[in-house]
């Protein structure tokens, strides 16, 4: 995904890049690496900013920088197109976060001058497209991508007995 | 938490008009070495609020002989790039915190990483 970004949108080198949602912060770093001026990163976790804090370390990156906020009650016109670029993997809006990758999707399109690069399910494509289109945005699909994500939390059955 | 991320943060407690810029009390500052590039910096210095970068730079006694004005023609002064470069990216707030000019406020900074979270009431 980064890789693309750069090398066919040309919008990570030497430009100042915001990851929202940042959690552990692969993407950040990914930016950084692809020489970003900086890339600061947001997110509400402690105990994810404290691994993208001990990755940033042992990866010696110098040029990324994280700030702890809620992006819910960010108040986005103070950082109106202060960002060339945003990148993101935000909540998936589903199951317990209903609407969340919208407000992501929102903040993210205020404080980006060029180029908002977003993560996805297919399922919400046509309703992302719909409000791209109510805003006056323009949306391209740069890439499909499928994980098989084995559903690992058990709902315990209820005891008989 | 660096100079350049500093000077876009402001507070958005319930109420507040005026919550820019933070004022910056540090218990921990340190200096790094980051790769200089003269293009992003040059392209960095219209977004910013010049003043409060020199306000943030002195409350850190890191100013050294940063300029009160932005000086003319500055993108192909290199001088004057490393300067601005080294304070934007290599000072950075490692204890410490930002203090609401407005409502007083404190948002602490701990390893590096200012805390905006604002509880229900402040929101």
């Amino acid at each position: 995904m980064l890789y693309t970004i750069q090398n066919t949108f040309d919008d990570i080198k030497g430009k100042l890049v915001a990851d929202l949602g940042c959690g552990c912060g692969v993407l950040s770093i990914g930016a950084a690496m692809l020489d970003a001026g900086l890339c600061i990163g947001f997110d509400i976790d402690d105990d994810a900013l404290d691994i993208f804090r001990r990755n940033a370390e042992e990866f010696d990156i110098s040029n990324v920088d994280l700030v702890q906020c809620d992006l819910c009650s960010l108040d986005a016109e103070a950082y109106v197109k202060k960002f060339d670029t945003v990148i993101m993997n935000p909540p998936f809006g589903t199951k317990h976060n209903q609407g969340m990758d919208m407000k992501f999707l929102w903040a993210a399109l205020s404080m980006a001058k060029t180029a908002v690069y977003s993560l996805h399910k297919t399922s919400t494509r046509e309703h992302i497209q719909k409000k791209a289109n109510d805003w006056g945005v323009k949306m391209e699909v740069i890439a499909e991508l499928r994980y098989d994500l084995p559903a690992v939390l058990q709902v315990p059955q209820k005891e008989i007995g | 938490m660096k100079l350049l991320t500093h000077n876009l943060l402001t507070s958005h407690v319930k109420g507040v008009v005026k919550g820019y810029p933070l004022l910056i009390k540090a218990t921990e500052v340190k200096v790094n070495e980051v790769d200089f590039n003269p293009q992003f910096v040059s392209r960095m210095i219209p977004k910013l609020e010049w003043s409060a970068l020199v306000q943030a730079a002195e409350e850190l006694g890191q100013r050294q002989d940063l300029p009160a004005e932005l000086v003319p023609e500055y993108e192909n002064n290199e001088e004057f790039l490393k300067k601005v470069h080294r304070v934007l990216l290599e000072v950075e707030v490692i204890e410490g915190c930002l203090r609401c000019p407005e409502s007083g406020r404190e948002f602490p900074i701990s390893r590096g990483i200012p805390n905006m979270l604002l509880s229900e009431d402040e929101v």
